[in-house]
């Protein structure tokens, strides 16, 4: 276990994983609705204190894998109980576990129904996704990875809108389609070590042939991407945005959409890294194909839900343009950028399910002109909006800054092409704030409105938080990821360049 | 240079914000609202004057630069205050106007009844703090924030009337800002960081933060760099894309009064210039043979935004013309690298400043009093408002050139620059553009004085607008002529800019 840190003394990640579970279990005893909510809210919020810690010890000066945990579990096949995280995955599990008490908060009102069942599936989510980005076991990973999937598909299918069936079904689908892929390539990689492992850190570097490489890459590519979601695997992401709850939104586009990428990270880059390099340039055009298409079709929507859906397209491409630029700037503004995504587009979303409480639709026109009606809800609009076209002085900013700065240094025209993302990313949420806050010289009636209520803000104000400490002092969050990001580009190949001109010298041809 | 540390260009942007703040709390009390307008324009008038001795060049001063480091966003890159003689001319003259505009909006406001009063005097003060932002920025990143917050913040007082027209000019207005800003100045920052990593402003105007080393191998880069930072701070107004400026004139006089005559365009020409001056530098510019382009480039926005406004028959969108015009005589000025031309142009900056705030303002005078837009009704308005169209016509010869104005001090020493620069085509130019001027300015104020009213017409009940508009707009006007008189206070500034 030599890529492994143990952990001697309380099992943090374990407790986080199982946290949730144990909570969900207890909730059945529950009596009466509010009390399923306050208990949920209760383990949300412990957990998210739990994982606290993390960040406290997190060693920044070491890319070997942390908090670690080791349990042999089926010995035949030499599957173990492998847990263990490192700078790229400990930002997408405080994220997560700082979502989590957000989205009971978000739904607190908002579900009806089922509340129990609801919170239920809300915490089996968190359990999962947890175990994705801690799992260091090809098994254990693809374990969770397939838990994830049918409560989500009940967070659609149960309390979604009018086209639930549709919208949950094909999210099944296409999302089976990538886990068969994946499963595949977890067998192949299996049957072609020697001694057989499940390990990834251990397959990582294993210097497998370049044809079987092909294939590896291209199966978990396919279920990378469509979990992304990359241009042209997006089609049941506006769909599934659109008719699931708010919670489910939120989830689906702060924490299932970065599974999509974290995997590209923790799987194409050092397994199948001469792949990797054969597939760079046609990845970075579909990036930027995302890119362009998402701003385009986001500009064109008059659902607010579904401007939202298609301007993570957009900015997921930013993400997997920074992942393949493979350069430490562009890795790490990947990195941000999926957490800035997280925090961003899951406060959008949460801003889209207030006013649908209040009105029960997600039409731009339906809502011109509540500046004047709901001058709280406004001004957090704005920020997050701002924050979503990546206004200086926000989180996003600093993530496509480096995307950009390092995708300048890999290939000029390519960044060019993204640049116009930039624009179409203003563009839609300069159109979607204009119409909300100002509307046109006839607006609808909004007489009755109530602006936001505490648990409202108390459900924004975290995010805008963070909207603006990355934004102003990204230091806290690029530190971890350092030493991480270096440890992956050496084993793809890439070394980090040394300096300004050594990048400069790349850049021009 | 010596450098100090203070936190005074950090309490005077405070000190607009909270005032913003203040407004918007206040918005039931109107005498209150406006109360905390003035204060907040007339402490940060105050902050920003304690710092002219220390900046102020020996003997006078203490000459020194401060420097106020907030956030580190990442290697070479941090949000950074820096107040320089630069930054200086900038911020007094934007923070002095603000408090003629603040008692200028508020006759203005209440004599027509507008509505959202309070959102306006908001947003007015949220526009200074960005554009004073602007001012004290010490890197590109700081001037790029600061600047996407002026776009923001003045869309609300575009869009002030919202009706069709006022949605109109505010869409084109943000759609142009934001998409140049986006899509060319964003651009070439990052690259600027990854050829230098760092995007700091250079100490002075001479080297430039470009290696010669970089120069070399990516001349043509740094060309192209250039070529973006010059279009992409488009509140420049240079051609071609000026069309914001006479879209936004849909707003309410005030606003395009201090805006777009001071605030909103100087932000623009002030990032243009600081960037030519302290990113580029006067070598890397000479090296890479971008100063001459540069100036006949513009040049074309001076003669072509002329002729347009010899057709506009609206007297804001005359004046609007001239704006786009008369700024670019402060980036020829500088793109002439002489010192002579640098100093003429930055002085433009004040210069224009005044004067053309007191054309707006009697511009919104007029209407007020009169209820006209249009310069063919105005014959003959002269005699029932004097005073306006006195301060009209002192304001005309500023922007024509014209002594003891301040304009002239602007003419003398861009004419200077062309000359030592040994540029007769500039020096043509700048004497077409003169004679443009007149033409365009001198038939308002004579057919004020000296035409007939339109026919049909009595000026019977017409006089002056309210005082509170009268006389920050005599203010603006004897400024232009003391300058004009006595410009060492200013050149003072510039000479330490130059130096």
């Amino acid at each position: 276990m030599d890529f492994l840190v143990l952990n001697n003394g309380f099992p943090y990640l374990s407790a986080l994983i199982f946290l949730p579970l144990v909570g969900a279990l207890l909730l059945l005893a529950m009596p009466g609705e509010n009390a399923c909510r306050n208990w949920t809210l209760i383990v949300t919020v412990g957990t998210a204190l739990l994982s606290l810690p993390l960040y406290q010890h997190f060693d920044a000066t070491t890319h070997l894998y942390q908090f670690g945990e080791h349990h042999v579990w089926i010995p035949g096949l030499n599957i173990n109980y492998t847990l263990g995280i490192d700078g790229i995955s400990l930002l997408l599990v405080l994220l997560t576990t700082l979502l989590m008490p957000l989205c009971v908060l978000g739904s607190w009102r908002y579900i009806e129904k089922r509340v129990k069942e609801f919170m239920f599936c809300l915490l089996l989510m968190e359990t999962s996704m947890l175990g994705v980005f801690m799992a260091l076991d090809l098994v254990l990973f693809y374990v969770f990875w397939e838990a994830m999937l049918i409560p989500m598909y009940l967070l659609i299918a149960v309390w979604g809108g009018p086209r639930k069936m549709y919208a949950s079904i094909k999210f099944f689908l296409y999302t089976l389609a990538g886990s068969v892929l994946l499963l595949v390539a977890i067998i192949a990689l299996y049957l072609n070590t020697n001694p057989h492992t499940f390990s990834i850190p251990q397959l990582m570097g294993q210097g497998f042939s370049p044809a079987f490489q092909t294939w590896v890459f291209l199966a978990f590519f396919l279920a990378f991407a469509i979990k992304v979601p990359m241009f042209p695997f997006h089609t049941w992401l506006p769909a599934a945005h659109v008719e699931a709850p708010t919670a489910g939104s939120v989830i689906l586009a702060s924490v299932l959409l970065k599974m999509g990428t974290y995997g590209f990270l923790r799987f194409c880059l050092p397994i199948t890294p001469a792949a990797t390099m054969t597939f760079m340039p046609y990845i970075l055009w579909l990036s930027v194909a995302g890119i362009l298409y998402g701003g385009f079709t986001a500009l064109a929507q008059q659902d607010m839900k579904k401007l939202i859906a298609y301007s993570s397209v957009g900015h997921m491409g930013f993400v997997t343009l920074g992942i393949f630029i493979l350069n430490s700037r562009g890795i790490e503004g990947a990195i941000l950028q999926m957490i800035n995504h997280g925090i961003t587009t899951g406060a959008l979303f949460f801003c889209v399910g207030m006013v649908y409480e209040r009105t029960h639709s997600r039409e731009l026109a339906r809502h011109a002109g509540l500046g004047k009606y709901m001058p709280v809800y406004v001004t957090f609009l704005a920020f997050f909006s701002l924050s979503s076209l990546a206004f200086p002085g926000t989180n996003s900013f600093v993530g496509e800054f480096l995307v950009l700065a390092g995708s300048f240094s890999k290939s000029m025209v390519v960044t060019v092409c993204a640049v116009p993302g930039a624009i179409l990313a203003a563009a839609y949420m300069f159109r979607m704030l204009q119409r909300i806050v100002w509307g046109a010289p006839q607006n609808p009636d909004h007489t009755g409105m109530l602006d936001l209520n505490t648990r409202e803000i108390v459900t924004l104000a975290p995010l805008l938080f963070f909207v603006l400490w990355i934004g102003l002092s990204p230091e806290p969050f690029l530190r971890v990821l350092h030493v991480s990001v270096n440890h992956l580009l050496t084993q793809v190949g890439t070394l980090p360049p040394s300096g300004p001109m050594a990048v400069a010298k790349l850049m021009i041809p | 240079m010596e450098t100090i540390v203070s936190i005074k260009p950090l309490l005077a942007l405070l000190v607009a914000l909270a005032g913003s703040v203040m407004v918007m709390l206040s918005g039931k009390k109107p005498n209150i609202r406006e109360a905390w307008s003035f204060v907040a324009a007339i402490t940060m008038f105050g902050i920003i004057a304690s710092m002219i001795p220390t900046i102020l060049p020996a003997p006078l001063g203490l000459g020194k630069k401060i420097l106020l480091p907030l956030f580190k966003i990442l290697p070479g890159v941090s949000v950074t205050l820096r107040v320089d003689a630069f930054s200086m001319i900038f911020a007094v003259v934007a923070s002095f106007l603000w408090i003629l505009a603040v008692f200028y909006s508020a006759g203005y406001m209440r004599g027509l009844q507008e509505h959202a009063q309070t959102r306006f005097n908001a947003c007015f003060a949220l526009a200074l703090f960005g554009a004073v932002g602007v001012a004290f920025s010490d890197n590109l990143f700081t001037m790029y924030l600061f600047y996407e917050i002026v776009s923001i913040c003045t869309y609300p007082l575009v869009a002030h009337h919202q009706d069709e027209e006022g949605y109109e000019g505010a869409k084109k207005y943000i759609v142009y800002l934001t998409t140049t800003a986006k899509g060319l100045v964003l651009p070439a920052m990052i690259l600027i960081y990854v050829l230098t990593g760092s995007l700091d402003f250079a100490d002075n105007i001479h080297t430039g933060i470009f290696s010669s080393g970089v120069i070399d191998a990516h001349g043509l880069l740094v060309t192209a760099l250039y070529v973006c930072c010059l279009l992409g701070f488009a509140k420049n107004g240079v051609m071609p894309f000026h069309n914001w400026l006479p879209g936004a004139m849909v707003a309410p006089t005030p606003v395009s009064a201090l805006l777009h005559a001071v605030a909103v365009v100087k932000v623009g020409v002030f990032s243009t210039t600081r960037v030519m001056l302290y990113v580029f530098g006067v070598d890397t510019m000479n090296a890479l043979h971008l100063g001459m382009p540069t100036a006949y480039f513009v040049s074309f926005t001076i003669l072509m935004a002329s002729v347009i406004a010899l057709s506009k028959d609206n007297l804001k969108a005359r004046l609007a013309y001239s704006t786009v015009s008369q700024l670019s005589y402060i980036i020829l000025g500088v793109a002439l690298l002489t010192p002579t031309g640098i100093e003429g142009g930055i002085i433009h900056i004040a210069n224009h400043a005044f004067s053309k705030i007191t054309l707006f303002f009697c511009a919104g005078a007029i209407y007020v009093a009169t209820h006209k837009k249009n310069i063919s009704e105005m014959s003959g308005l002269g005699r029932a408002m004097p005073f306006t169209f006195a301060a009209f016509a002192i304001a005309s010869l500023s922007m024509i050139g014209a002594p003891p104005v301040a304009g002239f001090v602007t003419k003398w020493y861009l004419l200077n620059g062309a000359l030592d620069a040994g540029q007769l085509g500039i020096l043509v130019i700048l004497l077409a553009s003169t004679l443009l001027n007149v033409g365009y300015f001198a038939p308002v104020t004579f057919k004020a004085f000296f035409g007939k009213p339109p026919a049909g017409e009595v000026y019977t009940g017409i006089k002056e607008a309210p005082l509170t508009m009268v006389v920050p707009l005599m203010i603006a006007a004897i400024i232009s002529v003391v300058i004009g008189i006595y410009p060492d206070f200013i050149m003072n500034f510039v000479k330490a800019v130059v130096r």
